[in-house]
């Protein structure tokens, strides 16, 4: 069971890497920006090994190491990956370097950003993979302090407001997991994921329970399994966002340095997904199905009501931010129509699978494109000296053609256009959730026109028109920024063209996943 | 020599990999570039030619009247999601024409395009174009054919908005864009329904494709609300897919504002293309809307309501709509553009009463045609100086005649006149049909609408509109003196040094619409009553000819009503327009007859300024809405959260501080207070006991004798 440790590795190298940086001297700034470089790149290297040695073939864990750890508290150092764990790595190996090219111009405190943002990528690595609560947490608290103090320090006006209510947020939803976590392991004993959805699959969790409410005499037997199921699910649905849990996010991506925002949007947005995936359905199916439909109209808000938000925003992070909020809404969807009390029909399988391997799609696409949205707007802003208002530009196709055009097709890509990446996930979500809940995913494709409203509104104020005087000699993409985009546009090109790429590593973990779902 | 089905994919391969390669072209490489895309284009139209000639003769009864090739593209679970093409005649004479046509815009566009700075940009866009349109032709899945539709939208924005610095042509790229949009969100809906219902969205699979049998007694017989059949529902839904692409009312405000692209891309977009892709999805999913399950709902008796009630009654009323707009347009691109939208109008009445071969034939010739009169209209304005004004135009036939001579056949052919242009044979067999089809009859429509006008008067008086308003056009653009020389001269010399004569146009533009003269009068003979060849070949039946036919009841009278029809039109506009040539400073004769109509028309029914107010504001308050919820509401529960809890410890710190440390202080010093003065008893000096002991007594000995003299 426990080979080559490769998950540890790729965990702890940039740990070490981030360590390395902090010893450096201030002044040593091209040395700490090409050792980030170096170590994000080796993380590169290293997850697509795994990525290519992960057995598609194989429904269960993969690359599993598991030892004791502390045991009187059931604590055990566990982690392994399936086809969702890889993937997420995949994608957290593949942005980190983008992000940090992307920051290439920071200029204050160089090896402390680099070894914050390493610091992020271990905690994103071992959420990723940690598959026993306690240790778990920790990654998922520890990836909360690097953010926080990059959004502080590197931020823009109001960093300060901006990183506390953002730290404070997603902390208030992590205590509530944390108390929830603590109370499952007083009624089960264990901190073990798969245990604990074995658990919650034989209605062992259930069972054991009012066993408990008779002993605490808090809550009835309904209730507590519902308020157990409340706190894990606050600290899911605060940080993807789920609207009405949502009001950190356009001030924390704006406040953010840019490169930060890539992290946040393309990276610790899906933590939230992943935590739904891997704990709350698995755990708790029988509460998911109670609050199934609320929580769908919650998921259409979420998809709908942001989207038209975001073409109210001036501010081109802001808009994007918002936007960021649309596409996992669609992801949510998908996973609140899972929920639905279905019969074990051959059918509804293949509608659960469509749906399963659309959010996994859709969070890696996203995953991919809302970052390269995000790197556009930090070469604009580099440009432009800060300025990123909608209307502060103008015709800006004449003077930066490629910048326009790459940036166009990233655009597309988040619009959902056929051919680039963001559509089949998207479909394949729409396509299975569609029979599980007609009316909400009827409304919910309204969020695919509003986004082509904004998008398009936006590209017309920015690009298009007469030349804005002020940006005659605006600079086109350097070769080094081409370096940096082309490879990402060309993974969106050929997702979107041959998604089997992607959905032939998935899909029997998708399969089982959708076994042990039968509820 | 017949292409082989596994290699149809080349024919949108090659002009898709021709834009691949032209994109990454440098800009000065035109000849390359334009090179690369009219060879592409020439190498599809041969494989298209060879597609065509395969199915030449094809029964419908055979197994392979739809020849498919389906392979796997990726895994749901344990099911694979498959994809495909298909090779049947509907397919094969799209591919032909939007082929040809497309090579030989490509060919006039080297001209058109000549002086542009981003003409290698414009070969790419064109070549992407067509490689979609050909993709949605030869798409075997619906999702296939979806993808490509929106690669089509995607195409039509970046040409639309090619001179980008123009604000009119990036809100009109924007508007193309998002209003085909509306109609592919509900497409997409449809899509997704026919998806579950049926379980697959191969068209053709074996017998088990969702355009078959099987599938389609399946889904005619399942009942949704109000008593539609699936089927219907589906096919509605799909159909406003079609409303956006292809024009129709009220999705149609697009069209007419996409002639902000340069004319070629016009051409491509109302000939060709992107219009032409709603119509061929409705007769692709022909089956699918026809289908019934006997389900006839009693809202409206007497009329069999399917899909296709509804396609032909769209129709009808954009046929006419679209007209009477027209009548009063004044840039020569915008009337062709409604007169595109009121045709797509007849193409949809067509499908809707009289199946794929009848609103097909009119799609085939209509691209011919209008591809030669938009390609005419570029000629014109490249003529003249960009100018599209047709006030400012008049006595061309001098000064362009070929172009002259072609643009007329080209109005000849739009506006049906009778025997020798395709026009006329198309139209007229649309309006047969809408006069033999069921809702016609006056007796069996009860309805008020019924009763008043049918498909069929709709489509009749679009006739004669169409007659009118193409002569108005020829006689202000062709006949009469040059009006120009008056006022543009001043900017028009400027800019041309002096010669501020139109002149013709180069060979590389007059060759094309020669080519596609011959075509608007020879195609008509393909489908004519005597010889129904092309509706046959479609079909799948053997064609017979039978002179005979032309003089049966109902054919004789169309075809005697039509040519009175187009008859009255063009004696109409040519007793206002063409009697006498008009002065430049005129008012259109129309205007000072009903200044009121006039207007109304000139200003499209007002269509877009209802939408501004209406749709486009609401958008922008509901965003401001979204945005003041999320700021003021949410945003606010949370700070008032957070206020809460300051407001928490706020009150506790006052707690603390007044009450518990504030008592506890006061205690202390209580305490003190006494105890100092306790200790002031104790102070160790004997005197002052003493004092204390002397006092004692005195005021013990003062009690008792009080107390003694008391008793």
């Amino acid at each position: 069971m426990n080979g080559f440790p490769i998950i540890s590795i790729l965990t702890f190298v940039p740990l070490a890497g981030a360590i390395l940086l902090i010893g450096l001297h201030s002044r040593q700034k091209g040395l700490a920006r090409g050792l980030a470089l170096g170590f994000s790149l080796l993380n590169l290297v290293l997850a697509v090994t795994l990525w290519a040695q992960f057995d598609p073939r194989s429904s269960g864990l993969q690359f599993v190491e598991r030892h004791e750890w502390i045991k009187s508290l059931g604590a055990q150092y566990f982690v392994g990956v399936d086809g969702l764990g890889a993937l997420m790595v995949l994608l957290t190996a593949l942005v980190v370097p983008i992000a940090i090219l992307a920051s290439w111009r920071i200029d204050e405190k160089v090896p402390i950003f680099f070894s914050l943002v390493l610091f992020l990528q271990s905690g994103l690595f071992g959420t990723f993979t940690a598959l026993n609560f306690f240790h778990w947490f920790i990654f998922w608290e520890i990836s909360l302090v690097p953010a926080f103090f990059l959004i502080k320090f590197w931020g823009g006006t109001q960093r300060t407001a901006a990183a506390t209510q953002f730290f404070i947020y997603t902390m208030v939803g992590s205590v509530a997991m944390l108390l929830s976590f603590l109370a499952l392991y007083s009624v089960t004993g264990t901190f073990d994921f798969m245990e604990l959805a074995d658990k919650g699959r034989s209605g062992e969790i259930a069972s054991q329970m009012i066993v408990k409410v008779t002993a605490w005499q808090i809550f009835n037997r309904d209730q507590l399994p519902l308020v157990i199921f409340a706190g894990v699910f606050l600290g899911f649905a605060v940080k993807v966002p789920l609207v009405p849990f949502h009001t950190w996010l356009p001030t924390t991506y704006a406040e953010a340095p840019t490169s930060v925002t890539m992290l946040l949007t393309g990276l610790m947005s899906k933590m939230g997904v992943y935590g739904f995936l891997r704990i709350l359905l698995p755990i708790f199916p029988d509460q998911m199905r109670m609050v199934m439909t609320p929580l769908l109209w919650l998921a259409v808000a979420t998809i709908v009501l942001p989207a038209c938000a975001a073409f109210a925003q001036r501010d081109l992070k802001r808009m994007f931010a918002y936007s960021s909020i649309n596409h996992l809404g669609y992801c949510l969807l998908g996973i609140f129509a899972l929920a639905k009390l279905t019969q074990a029909d051959a059918s509804w399988n293949l509608q659960k699978s469509a749906v399963l391997n659309g959010v996994l799609l859709q969070m890696f696409n996203h995953g991919l494109t809302a970052p390269i949205l995000f790197c556009f707007i930090a070469f604009l802003e580099q440009r432009s000296g800060g300025l990123r208002g909608v209307d502060d530009f103008g015709g800006l196709r004449k003077a930066a053609p490629v910048f326009c055009g790459l940036m166009g097709i990233a655009i597309f890509a988040s619009l959902g256009l056929p051919g680039l990446n963001g559509f089949i996930g998207e479909f394949l979500i729409f396509k299975g959730s569609f029979p599980l809940a007609t009316w909400a995913t009827a409304l919910s494709v309204l969020g695919l026109l509003v986004t082509a409203i904004f998008l398009l509104t936006m590209l017309q104020r920015v690009f298009s028109g007469p030349l804005n005087g002020k940006w005659s000699g605006l600079a086109d993409l350097s070769w080094k920024e081409r370096l940096i985009v082309l490879p990402a546009l060309a993974l969106m090109l050929i997702i979107g063209v041959y998604p089997q790429l992607l959905i032939g590593k998935i899909n029997t973990t998708v399969i089982a996943m959708v076994e042990n779902m039968k509820f | 020599m017949y292409l082989d089905i596994k290699y149809l994919w080349l024919i949108p391969a090659l002009p898709l990999l021709a834009a691949g390669l032209i994109a990454v072209t440098r800009q000065p490489h035109r000849r390359f570039a334009a090179a690369l895309a009219i060879g592409a284009m020439a190498i599809s139209f041969i494989l298209a030619c060879f597609a065509f000639a395969g199915t030449l003769g094809r029964s419908s009864a055979a197994t392979s009247f739809h020849e498919t090739w389906n392979f796997n593209w990726f895994q749901i679970g344990e099911n694979w999601f498959r994809l495909g093409w298909v090779l049947d005649p509907l397919a094969a004479v799209m591919l032909v024409m939007v082929t040809f046509v497309s090579l030989l815009i490509f060919i006039y566009s080297v001209g058109y395009m000549a002086h542009d700075e981003n003409f290698t940009r414009f070969f790419c866009f064109l070549s992407l174009f067509a490689a979609a349109m050909l993709g949605v032709v030869i798409a075997n899945n619906l999702l296939l054919l979806f993808m490509c539709w929106e690669l089509v939208g995607l195409a039509s924005y970046l040409l639309i908005g090619f001179w980008y610095q123009k604000p009119s042509a990036a809100a009109a790229a924007k508007k193309a864009f998002i209003t085909t949009r509306i109609g592919d969100v509900v497409f997409f809906l449809g899509i997704l329904w026919l998806y579950s219902q049926a379980g697959t969205l191969l068209f053709y699979d074996g017998g088990s494709g969702c355009l078959e049998q099987n599938a389609l007694n399946e889904l005619a017989t399942r009942a949704t609300i109000a008593g539609l059949a699936v089927s219907t529902g589906i096919g509605l839904l799909i159909f406003c897919g079609a409303i956006g692409k292809s024009g129709q009312v009220p999705l149609h405000v697009w069209l007419p504002d996409a002639m902000e692209g340069p004319t070629p891309v016009s051409a491509l977009i109302h000939a060709a293309t992107m219009v032409a892709a709603g119509v061929f999805l409705v007769a692709r999913v022909y089956p699918l809307m026809s289908a019934n399950g006997g389900e006839v709902s009693n809202w409206s008796p007497g009329i069999h309501v399917s899909a296709l009630t509804v396609v032909a009654w769209v129709g009808a009323i954009t046929a006419v709509f679209a007209a009477c707009i027209a009548v009063a347009q004044t840039d020569i691109k915008r009337i062709l553009a409604y007169s595109t939208v009121s045709q797509l109008g007849f193409m949809m009445l067509g499908l809707g009463v009289g199946g794929i071969a009848v609103g097909m034939f009119h799609l085939i010739t209509h691209a011919f045609f209008k591809a030669l009169l938009f390609l005419g209209a570029g000629s014109v304005i490249h003529g003249c100086h960009e100018e599209q004004d047709i006030r400012r135009m008049g006595g061309l036939k001098k000064y362009m005649p070929v172009t002259f001579a072609t643009y007329a056949i080209g109005m000849m052919a739009l506006s049906g006149v009778p025997l020798f242009f395709s026009g006329f044979w198309s139209k007229d067999g649309i309006l047969e049909k809408a006069h033999e089809w069921s809702g016609s009859h006056w007796p069996a429509t009860s309805s008020v609408l019924g009763v008043l006008f049918t498909p069929f008067h709709l489509g009749v008086f679009a006739a004669l509109l169409t007659a009118f308003y193409m002569t108005r056009q020829v006689c202000y653009v062709f006949l009469g003196n040059y009006r120009a020389n008056g006022h543009a001269s001043a900017h028009a010399g400027e800019a041309h040094a002096g010669s501020n004569e139109p002149h013709e146009s180069p060979r590389v533009m007059t060759w094309p619409l020669i080519i596609l003269a011959a075509f608007a009068i020879l195609l008509g003979f393909l489908g004519t009553p005597v010889w129904p060849w092309f509706q046959s070949y479609l079909n799948g039946i053997a064609p017979d000819f039978e002179f005979g036919r032309l003089f049966e009841g109902p054919v004789l009278f169309t075809l005697a009503l039509s040519t009175f029809i187009v008859t009255a039109g063009v004696m109409l506009a040519w007793w206002l327009y063409g009697q006498k040539p008009i002065q430049s400073d005129e008012p259109d004769p129309l205007e000072r007859i009903r200044p009121e109509i006039f207007g109304l028309l000139r200003r499209k029914f007002f269509i877009d300024e209802v939408y501004e107010v209406t749709v486009i504001r609401f958008n922008a308050w509901w965003a401001r809405v979204c945005d003041g919820l999320d700021f003021w509401f949410w945003n606010g529960l949370v700070h008032a959260i957070g206020y809460l809890v300051v407001g928490l410890a706020w009150i506790d710190q006052v707690f603390d501080q007044f009450v518990i440390n504030l008592g506890f202080d006061e205690g202390c010093k209580g305490a003190a207070r006494g105890g100092k003065l306790l200790s002031r008893l104790q102070n160790g000096r004997v005197q002052d006991y003493l004092r204390v002991i002397g006092v004692a007594l005195a005021v013990l000995v003062l009690v008792l004798i009080w107390g003694c003299r008391a008793s």
